[in-house]
C-alpha cells in the first residue's frame, strides 16, 4: 500500500480560461468552447489529436454529453466527474492518470460551472431525498464555525481576528485587480472590508468567494512528448486527493481549527513530489479561499505556516504578491470568482502563467527569482469535519 | 380520573397584549398571551408537555395507550399522536390516538383516559389566534398540558382519584371554524352566555351530586372555555367559595383551548396538598364537570418544570409584526434561497429512531456515540455492533456555532451549533429559543421537539436544542 504518484511522467501543454463573472450572455455550453478553443490553440493542437476528455461540473450539466455535445467531440470518451468544489481539479488529477497509464497519448481537463443562471444569492445545492434531519446551512456559516474555535485555541481575540481576515480578502482583491479574467477587478479598502454586511457568524460579504460562471481547460501529454508542443511545458510532481471520513461533524475530539483531510493530501502531496521544506520550496501557492478564514486555517494545513502563527503572517504580509510565498497571486476564488467546476483549474492557469513568465508585470511573483521553481494547487470540497482536499505541484522543469 | 404524573409545556415566548394596540389602533388590553415559536405547532408542544409529565415516571409505569387532544392539528386524516408516540420512543404495540377537532375533545381525552383500562397518556395541546385586532388573538394563548392515567382499580400509586362527573350537551352555534380557515367564527356574545350558563349549571350540580359533596366544599375550582363572557358568569353561579375559583392565566397565557384547564389543573397539582377537592367545569358545545381530590401520593411524581417556573422563565420583547409572521398572518419576502425541501416518506420511516426518537448509536467495542446513529464506528471501525442510545434528554455543552444570515429559516437568522453531549457524542443543529447575540462557546443547551419547516405540505419535525433555563 503506498501512494506512488506520478512525478514527472505527464506534462500540461496548453491551457484556456474563460474570465470569471456574470456571463449573462453565455450558457455552460459556451463557456466550454470557448475555454477548450482557447486550450487547444494555448498547446497548439487540433481537437481530433485529443483522445479523451474529462470534464468537471458539480451541478452544470451530467455525463459526458456536457462537453461532447457542444464541442461535437467525435466518438470519444468523455468522463463527467464530480467532487464538489474539488471537482475542477479531481477532472485534472483523472485526466493525468489516463495519460499516466499510458492509455491515451493527449487528453483534456476541462471543467466549468454556470452559477449565475440559479438566481439565488450564494451557492445552492440540492441533496438527494433526506430525512429532513440535517441543517441546511449555508456554505459561509459552515466555514464560519472556524472563527470563534481557531480564537479560542489560539488566543486570538474577536477585532485582531477580523483584521486578519480582512487582510485575507484584502490582499486577494488586490490581486484580483490586476488579473483581466478575475470577477472582481478593483481593490477594496480594507475599512469598507471590514463593515460589509454580514453573511454569518463574523463573516461579511467580503469574506466570500463570488458566485460566478466560468470554464476552464488543460491539454496533458506524457512528459517526454511535451517538448514536441511547447518549449516551457508544466510538468506534474503530485497530485493528492482525499475524501475524510466525515468524522469531524461527530467527534468531540475535533477542534474546527484544521482541515485534516488537507493536512493529510498535503503530506502525501510533497512526499510525492520529494518536497521537504514547503514554506521554502515553493514559489506561489493557488489555494481554496472559499471564505477568507478557510484561506488562514489552510497557510498551516499546508505547513505554510506553524499551527498558531499563520494569523501572525497574515498580517505580517508572507503571502502577499511581493510576499515570501505569495498566495492566490490570480486574486483567489475571492477575487477570481467560484464557478465550482472550473476552480481547480483556474488555479492550475495560474500556475501556468506565473511559471511561464506569462503573468503580467503588476502581479508578477518574484520567488522565482530566488530559485523556488514549484507552484501548488489546492482545492477543496465541503466544510470543516467532513471534506474532500485536492492538494497538487507543478513545475516547470 | 386517577392520574399518575402531570405536566405543562408553556412555550419560552410572551407577547405583549399593548403591542397590538399600538399596531392596530384598537383599545388597550392588559397582560402578555403566550406564543408558540415559529417551528412549534399543536403537536412539538404536545411532545414537550409528555417530556414534561413523563420525566419522572419509573419505566414500570409507562404509557400504555396515547390520546391526543387539540383544536388545532397539524395534519388532517393522518394521525399526530403517532408523531408524539415516536418523539416519545414509546414501544410499537402501544396505540396513538388523535381526538381532534374542538376545545371539548381536551376533555374528551381525560374522560376517556379516566374509564380505561391501560395506563393512559392523555397531551392535551393547542395553537390559538385569530384575525388579527380580534379577541381570539388578544386573549389566545399557546400551551400544552399532559397527564398519565392510571386504569381503574390497578395497584399504581395515583396523586389523584375521582369522585364524580356530569356532562350536558346541546347543538348550537357559538363558535366554528371550516377546515382549512385561518381563524374560527363566533356569535354574538350575549347570546352564547344565554345558552352556556344553564348548561354549566346543570352538569356542574350533577357531577357535585354524584361526587356526594356541595359546591362549597370544592377547595379549587377550574372553569374554562372559549367563550369567557358566559365562563365568567357561570363561575359565579354554581355555587363554589369565591376563594376555591382558580386563577385562569388569563394575564400571562391567555386561553389555550384543548390544553387549557390540563395546564391549570398542572398548576394546581404542583401546588395544592393531598385530601383537596378539585372542580373542572368545561364550557364547550355544552358542558363538563369533573370532581376529584388529591392523595397522599401527590407530589410522588414530579414534572421536570412546573408551571410556575415556566411562566416565570417566559421572555417579552416579541413584535406584533413577528407574532403575525410566526402565525402565518404576514407573508414575508423570503430570502433569495432555494425553497426548503420536503422531508422524503421512505428515508424518515428508516430513520424514525433518529428523527423522532433522536436517539444515537453507541458502538459496543469502543463506546463511542454516534449522531446520527451510524453502522460503521467512527473511532474503531467496528461494524453493526451498536446499541440505540436515547439522548433526547442528555444535555450539550456548545463547542462552537454560528448565525446564519443567508441560510432559510421561517425567522431569520438561522443559529446553529456543534453540540457536545454529556457521556460524548457531537451533533451539529439549529439551536431556538435563543437570542443570536448571546450565544457563546460553552453554553449549556437541552433539546426540544420542533418542527423544522413545512414544506409542499409536509411538516418537518425534528429536534433542536435551546438555552438549558
Amino acid at each position: 500500500m503506498a501512494s506512488h504518484g506520478i512525478r514527472d511522467r505527464v506534462a500540461v501543454i496548453g491551457m484556456g480560461c474563460t474570465p470569471f463573472g456574470e456571463h449573462w450572455d453565455k450558457g455552460p455550453e459556451d463557456l466550454l468552447v470557448d475555454a477548450v478553443g482557447d486550450a487547444l490553440t494555448s498547446a497548439g493542437v487540433e481537437k481530433d489529436q485529443v483522445d479523451a476528455y474529462w470534464v468537471g461540473t458539480m451541478g452544470s450539466g451530467i455525463s459526458g454529453l456536457t462537453l461532447s455535445r457542444p464541442l461535437r467531440i467525435d466518438y470519444k470518451p468523455v468522463t463527467r466527474v464530480e467532487n464538489m468544489c474539488a471537482t475542477g481539479s479531481e477532472s485534472f488529477r483523472n485526466a493525468c492518470y489516463a495519460v499516466a497509464s499510458g492509455a491515451f497519448d493527449m487528453v483534456m481537463a476541462t471543467g466549468v460551472e454556470k452559477l449565475k443562471d440559479g438566481g439565488f444569492s450564494g451557492l445552492a445545492i440540492s441533496s438527494p431525498p433526506g430525512d429532513g434531519t440535517t441543517a441546511d446551512l449555508s456554505a459561509p456559516a459552515l466555514f464560519s464555525l472556524l472563527g470563534p474555535a481557531y480564537c479560542k485555541k489560539y488566543g486570538v481575540d474577536d477585532a485582531e481576528f477580523k483584521d486578519v481576515l480582512t487582510r485575507i480578502a484584502w490582499k486577494n482583491h488586490y490581486n484580483g485587480a490586476r488579473n483581466p479574467r478575475a470577477q472582481f477587478r478593483k481593490e477594496v479598502p480594507k475599512d469598507a472590508i471590514a463593515c460589509s454586511p454580514l453573511m454569518a457568524g463574523n463573516l461579511g460579504i467580503f469574506d466570500c468567494s463570488g458566485v460566478s460562471d466560468g470554464a476552464a481547460a488543460a491539454v496533458i501529454v506524457r512528459a517526454e512528448d511535451a517538448h514536441k508542443y511547447t518549449d516551457k511545458p508544466l510538468f506534474v510532481k503530485a497530485l493528492s486527493f482525499v475524501a475524510g471520513p466525515a468524522t469531524g461533524v461527530v467527534d468531540n475530539d475535533y477542534d474546527y481549527t484544521t482541515f485534516t483531510e488537507v493536512a493529510r493530501a498535503a503530506e502525501d502531496a510533497y512526499s510525492q513530489a520529494g518536497v521537504s521544506d514547503p514554506r521554502a520550496e515553493i514559489a506561489m501557492a493557488e489555494v481554496h479561499d472559499c471564505f477568507t478564514p478557510t484561506e488562514l486555517v489552510l497557510m498551516e494545513d499546508l505547513q505554510f505556516a506553524e499551527r498558531g502563527f499563520a494569523w501572525k503572517e497574515v498580517l505580517a504580509g508572507t503571502f502577499d504578491l511581493d510576499g515570501d510565498l505569495p498566495v492566490n497571486p490570480d486574486g483567489g476564488l475571492k477575487a477570481f470568482g467560484h464557478p465550482i467546476g472550473a476552480s481547480g483549474l483556474r488555479m492550475l492557469f495560474e500556475c501556468w502563467l506565473q511559471l511561464r513568465g506569462e503573468a503580467p508585470e503588476d502581479r508578477r511573483i518574484k520567488t522565482l527569482e530566488q530559485g523556488k521553481k514549484l507552484a501548488l494547487t489546492h482545492n477543496l470540497g465541503g466544510s470543516p469535519g467532513e471534506c474532500v482536499s485536492y492538494v497538487g505541484i507543478v513545475g516547470a522543469e | 380520573m386517577r392520574i399518575i404524573s402531570g405536566g405543562s409545556y408553556v412555550p419560552y415566548r410572551r407577547l405583549d397584549r399593548a403591542t397590538i394596540s399600538e399596531a392596530l389602533g384598537t383599545p388597550p388590553a392588559p397582560g402578555t398571551r403566550s406564543v408558540a415559536s415559529y417551528d412549534e405547532d399543536a403537536t412539538s408542544m404536545g411532545v414537550e408537555a409528555a417530556r414534561n409529565a413523563l420525566a419522572n415516571v419509573p419505566p414500570e409505569l409507562a404509557p400504555e395507550l396515547v390520546l391526543f387532544a387539540t383544536s388545532t392539528p397539524a395534519y388532517l386524516d393522518k394521525t399526530n399522536a403517532t408523531a408524539i408516540h415516536a418523539a416519545l420512543g414509546l414501544d410499537r404495540s402501544i396505540a396513538a390516538f388523535d381526538v381532534v377537532g374542538s376545545v371539548r375533545s381536551g376533555m374528551a381525552a381525560m374522560q376517556l383516559a379516566g374509564s380505561a383500562s391501560q395506563r393512559t397518556l392523555v397531551v392535551r395541546s393547542d395553537v390559538r389566534t385569530g384575525l388579527p385586532g380580534g379577541a381570539d388573538e388578544r386573549d389566545g394563548g399557546d400551551g400544552a398540558a399532559a397527564f398519565l392515567f392510571a386504569p381503574a382499580g390497578a395497584d399504581v400509586p395515583a396523586q389523584t382519584t375521582a369522585l364524580g362527573r356530569g356532562a350536558a350537551t346541546l347543538e348550537f352555534l357559538d363558535r366554528w371554524r371550516l377546515p382549512g380557515e385561518p381563524a374560527s367564527h363566533v356569535w354574538e356574545e350575549r347570546f352564547g352566555e344565554h345558552a352556556y350558563v344553564p348548561l354549566a349549571q346543570a352538569a356542574f350540580t350533577d357531577a357535585c351530586k354524584s361526587a356526594g359533596i356541595t359546591p362549597e366544599d370544592l377547595d379549587h375550582v377550574l372553569v374554562s372555555g372559549p367563550h369567557s363572557r358566559a365562563v365568567r358568569v357561570a363561575s359565579k353561579a354554581i355555587g363554589v367559595r369565591p376563594d376555591a375559583l382558580v386563577d385562569n392565566l388569563s394575564a400571562t397565557v391567555g386561553y389555550t383551548g384543548a390544553a387549557h384547564s390540563g395546564i391549570a389543573l398542572a398548576d394546581v397539582l404542583e401546588t395544592t396538598e393531598p385530601g383537596k377537592k378539585i372542580g373542572v367545569l368545561l364550557l364547550a358545545d355544552g358542558a363538563d364537570a369533573l370532581i376529584f381530590e388529591t392523595t397522599d401520593a401527590l407530589g410522588t411524581i414530579k414534572p421536570r418544570r412546573t408551571v410556575a417556573e415556566q411562566l416565570a422563565a417566559g421572555v417579552g420583547g416579541l413584535s406584533y409584526e413577528t407574532f403575525l409572521t410566526w402565525r402565518g398572518m404576514l407573508d414575508r419576502e423570503p430570502p433569495r434561497r432555494p425553497d426548503p425541501v420536503a422531508p422524503a416518506a421512505p428515508p424518515s420511516l428508516r430513520s424514525e429512531d433518529w428523527k423522532f426518537a433522536f436517539a444515537a448509536s453507541r458502538c459496543e467495542a469502543c463506546g463511542e456515540r454516534h449522531l446520527p446513529p451510524a453502522r460503521v464506528c467512527a473511532k474503531c471501525g467496528s461494524i453493526d455492533q451498536m446499541t440505540s442510545e436515547r439522548m433526547a434528554d442528555v444535555p450539550a455543552t456548545i463547542a462552537t456555532f454560528t448565525v446564519d444570515r443567508l441560510a432559510f429559516t421561517p425567522s431569520p437568522p438561522l443559529v446553529a451549533a456543534v453540540l457536545d453531549f454529556d457521556g460524548g457524542g457531537r451533533f451539529r443543529g439549529e439551536l431556538t429559543d435563543v437570542d443570536p447575540a448571546a450565544v457563546k462557546v460553552g453554553d449549556r443547551i437541552e433539546m426540544t421537539f420542533r418542527r423544522i419547516t413545512t414544506a409542499q405540505g409536509v411538516h418537518n419535525y425534528f429536534w433542536k436544542g435551546k438555552p438549558a433555563r
